[in-house]
């Protein structure tokens, strides 16, 4: 009967419904009833994490349980089904016109597939109600968020490089990436190390023949050979001068490339990390990101320079050696290996703790950074407060933490060097035991004897230095962990893969059915609207309505939860993200400023700008005055978040600043609200002309500053609640009434009892403020 | 401590929206009921809201309620409030975020990914918050009290 269904229903979309359900359902479905929809429902009743469906047919809706238990609501006219999501938890609500007939409810996981669920219940009560069959499933939305699909692509733009996978452990080897533009380095490097390695190996091998040749001879009544001894002590001269030539060569090179490396790692992942959403932001620790970015990138540069290279020199060396002992004598030179098993079960015993004891102190080395990057922007609220005690406490909460951490990883630690030092004197002994027993027999002679002990003592002090390097590997690794952690991170803002390119930006923004959530807040609901090109908007309502949400939105700093914002009829899903961004200019509430020049800062969108378009766009937002007043104009220093200028002074700059770049689309975020009401008249005036010709959406608490807009958008807890002009709205009576009367009464109360106005900088106040950053 | 006299009655409606008539008898429907303190104080400081969001009354705690009340808050809040509380972790897929995590709840058994190592937050009293890839947070009431396993589990990621 399911294979029926396949036939009417829209193939691309056709509800399979997996097992058990299917066997479970069988009895109550008709054997002409098709499956109109499906969806899993993850929690019961009592809020319990437990699987059931829903299952809508073109007759009735039928929920089957856990256990096979079937409920069926036969289809009426009067139905409806209500979506709705609190706090990470959905429900529908299936009622009629007298009572609600049943609630289902299930995580924001099921969340678009439910919200498909109830527009397909839509569609077909609507058929119902009006006699006819329910058409197939309209195909062109992204099954997974009702996205409209963009032409000519198959992948929804809004899902697709969601699905994350986990980074693989073997992360220092991910470093090859970095490393592979500098291969002919690598090898050069490698084979002086070679070489080099080589070189150091000679000495050892002359004391044999010095002793079997010389030492001995004489001891047994011989005269010693000069000649024999000068080639010999030439021999080790020369060696140890090779050494040292090849050895300062790999080491300069190997160098020269690990720093690279490090830069590029540490450029690459910032840009990375530029690349990323508000969202990303929002969620990480400003400390954390830095104490990532900086020092973890640092040590991974470390541990390739140093610690890298002397570990392939040690195992180098040790093949070396293994291969020159066996050729002198294979029995002795098992004997030697005897401990090195002990030593490989003891870095493999001790190497899984240290990593995650290094991971561990590097995640609580960025709440130290966190701590300080809250605190030290935050100065002046810690010190309003008088809470320098308690800061200074949670610093040292986090330092203390970091103690623990590091203590625990030394206690494994310190264990480890000690242990492996004694079992290679152990192995020192059976090899002198060993020896004796050797040379007692005949078998070798006090030369080979006194080789292999030489080339033993080097050999055990590189196991020695190797089980150093466990540390510093584990400690490389983890931090390459972190560093990689934010490279794997793909924007919640992607790139789409087949980019559509705008062309002439008409400035038409359509927004249709959207819906967003931070987290699992849902913050707009169901925002419909269409803004001509040229026109301006309004957006108001109380705060926290999401006017600043719809605005994000718009510029894509955040992507739509549910619905499309759509450029010109174009999703901006798929275009390009620094595209699409060239044409919105916005002006934000907090306004930034840059360490630079007011110069610099203006012409931050566009860096190219002249000094005369430059002068221009603060003319135009009423910076100009105040700007010539500064000591050094146009070129004085502003400092971090514009210390220095007041508020209203840095709302100018910022909109000079959206201005320069001459976007198609300009957005004041409450541009105007931290400057007093003459200066407001004023960059509005300028406001006036700039806007003309451009979309603009303009926010706005002073209802005043909205009189030249087109059409007023009333939000109210994330929904619109009413759209029309000024006196329309007025006329109604709603909410813009009711917001318009009580700023009314309150302008008037303030014509009588004048508040203190924000004064005007004088070049007094004016210069003072600037000279901090100056400095 | 005696009840005192709530000034106003709360009734639900055959559509499962609650009402409050409030002392002047004025009627509000679709009112929501809501904790002030869900983790730290659940049964603390519960208000009721209008459907505009507005607090119409105050429960200073829910023991001042009568009993109807009470059941009826109850329920609402039941319906309302999903924060299921970690029992155990029974595995996870790596000690690397994105991570997919095996879990014990006082809600069933369930899986769900973790993002990234900040989405685990301490509060006071050895107590954290996991929101998971969909906003759902998971909470650990007091993580001493973890069975050893779990803790070695979740000390890969703190
Ligand atoms: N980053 C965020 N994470 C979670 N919630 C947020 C975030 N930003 C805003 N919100 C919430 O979203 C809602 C809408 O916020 P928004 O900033 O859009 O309000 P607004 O209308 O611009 O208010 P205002 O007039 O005060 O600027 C608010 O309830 C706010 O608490
Ligand atoms: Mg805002």
């Amino acid at each position: 009967m399911l294979t029926n269904t396949m036939a009417t229903a829209d193939t691309a979309s056709t509800p399979l419904l997996p097992d058990p359900w299917h066997t479970y359902l069988q009895s109550a479905l008709a054997p002409d009833e098709s499956i109109e929809a499906w969806l899993t429902l993850d929690l019961d009743d009592t809020l319990r994490f437990s699987d059931s469906v829903l299952v809508l047919t073109g007759r009735q809706l039928i929920a089957c349980a856990t256990d096979g238990q079937i409920a069926a609501w036969p289809l009426d006219a009067t139905f409806e089904l209500h979506a709705h999501d609190h706090a990470g938890v959905g429900s529908l609500t299936l009622q009629d016109d007298t009572a609600r007939r049943a609630i289902w409810r299930f995580t924001l996981t099921q969340n678009p597939a439910a919200l498909r669920f109830s527009r397909r219940f839509d569609q077909v009560l609507d058929a119902l109600r009006e006699g006819r069959e329910a058409g197939p499933v309209p195909a062109v939305l992204c099954a997974q968020c009702q996205a409209p699909l963009p032409p000519d692509e198959d992948d929804c733009p809004a899902c697709s490089g969601s699905i994350d996978q986990p980074p693989s452990t073997w992360t220092l080897f991910r470093l090859w990436r970095f490393a592979r533009p500098y291969k002919g380095q690598l090898l050069l490097g490698f084979l002086l190390t070679l070489a080099a390695t080589g070189a150091t190996l000679v000495p050892p091998y002359l004391t044999m023949p010095l002793m079997d040749n010389v030492l001995i001879p004489y001891q047994n009544g011989q005269q010693i050979d000069t000649s024999l001894v000068v080639l010999y002590l030439g021999g080790l001269l020369g060696s140890a001068v090779v050494a040292w030539g090849l050895g300062w060569a790999r080491t300069y090179i190997l160098a020269l490339f690990s720093e690279r490396i490090g830069a590029d790692l540490r450029t690459t992942t910032y840009d990375h990390l530029l690349r990323q959403s508000l969202e990303y932001f929002g969620n990480k620790r400003t400390g954390d990101l830095m104490a990532r970015i900086s020092s973890e990138t640092d040590r991974i540069c470390v541990f390739l320079s140093l610690h890298a290279l002397d570990f392939a020199t040690d195992v180098l060396m040790i093949i070396m050696t293994a291969i020159i002992l066996a050729s002198i004598n294979p029995w002795l030179a098992l004997v030697t290996l005897v401990p090195l098993p002990f030593i490989a079960w003891l870095i493999h015993l001790v190497r899984d703790r240290l990593r995650t004891g290094f991971d561990k102190t590097g995640r609580v080395w960025g709440e130290i950074t966190s701590v300080l990057a809250d605190t030290i922007p935050g100065i002046r609220v810690v010190k309003a407060f008088a809470q320098e005690k308690r800061e200074s406490q949670r610093f040292r909460e986090a330092n203390r933490v970091n103690l623990e951490a590091n203590d625990k990883l030394n206690r494994v630690w310190s264990v480890f060097s000690p242990t492996v030092a004694l079992l290679t004197e152990v192995g020192l002994l059976v090899v002198w035991a060993f020896g004796i027993w050797q040379v007692a027999n005949n078998d070798i002679t006090v030369g080979v004897l006194t080789a292999f002990l030489a080339y033993i003592g080097r050999f055990y002090g590189r196991l020695d230095s190797m089980s150093r390097i466990v540390s510093v590997t584990q400690k490389a690794a983890a931090g390459a962990k972190r560093v990689f952690d934010i490279l794997d991170h793909a924007s919640s803002v992607p790139e789409p893969t087949n980019p559509v390119h705008l062309k002439g930006v008409q400035g038409q923004i359509t927004l249709a059915n959207v819906g967003f959530r931070y987290g699992n807040r849902a913050v707009l609901r169901d925002v419909d609207l269409v803004i001509q090109p040229g026109e301006m908007v309004g957006l108001v309502g109380h705060s926290g309505s999401g006017k600043s949400t719809l605005v994000n939105l718009m510029c894509r700093f955040y992507d739509v939860s549910e619905g499309a914002i759509r450029i010109d009829g174009t999703d901006v899903r798929s275009v390009p993200v620094a595209e699409y961004r060239q044409h919105i200019g916005l002006v934000l509430q907090e306004p930034f400023l840059f360490f630079g020049t007011i110069a610099e800062n203006i012409a931050y969108g566009r860096p190219d700008a002249s000094r005369d378009e430059i002068v221009a766009a603060a003319r135009a937002a009423h910076a100009h005055e105040f700007i010539l007043r500064l000591p050094q104009g146009y070129d004085s220093l502003v400092g971090e978040r514009g210390q220095g200028l007041s508020g209203g002074e840095r709302q100018r700059i910022s909109i000079a600043r959206a201005l320069l770049i001459d976007p198609k689309i300009l957005i004041l975020d409450e541009a105007t609200s931290s400057v007093d009401t003459e200066t407001e008249k004023e960059i509005q005036k300028a406001l006036d002309n700039l806007v003309r010709g451009r979309t603009t959406i303009a926010i706005a608490h002073r209802l005043s500053t909205l009189r030249k807009a087109n059409r007023l958008v009333v939000m109210d807890r994330g929904r619109i609640v009413e759209e029309g002009d000024h006196d329309t709205l007025i006329e109604r009576g709603g909410f813009y009434w009711r917001l318009y009367e009580a700023q009314q009464r309150q302008v008037e109360g303030e014509v009588l009892t004048p508040t203190i106005t924000p004064a005007m900088p004088s070049a007094h106040t004016a210069g003072i403020a600037a000279e901090p950053a100056l400095k | 401590m005696t009840t005192p006299a709530m000034d106003f009655t709360l009734t639900r409606d055959a559509f499962g929206h609650l009402s409050l008539t409030d002392a002047a008898g004025e009627r509000h429907d679709h009112v929501q009921v809501v904790r002030a303190f869900p983790i730290a104080a659940p049964d603390e400081g519960i208000s009721v809201l209008s459907a505009e969001g507005h607090e119409l009354a105050w429960i200073t705690h829910l023991n001042q309620t009568d009993p109807a009340t009470r059941q009826l808050i109850d329920e609402t809040l039941a319906a309302r409030d999903f924060m299921p509380v970690l029992k155990r972790l029974k595995s996870v897929s790596s000690f690397a975020t994105p991570s997919t995590w095996d879990v014990d709840t006082d809600r069933g058994p369930t899986r769900f990914v973790l993002r990234g190592e900040e989405n685990i937050r301490r509060l006071p009293d050895e107590m954290l918050m996991i929101a998971d890839e969909h906003g759902i947070q998971y909470l650990i009431r007091h993580l001493p009290a973890l069975d050893a396993h779990s803790r070695k589990l979740l000390d890969r990621f703190l």
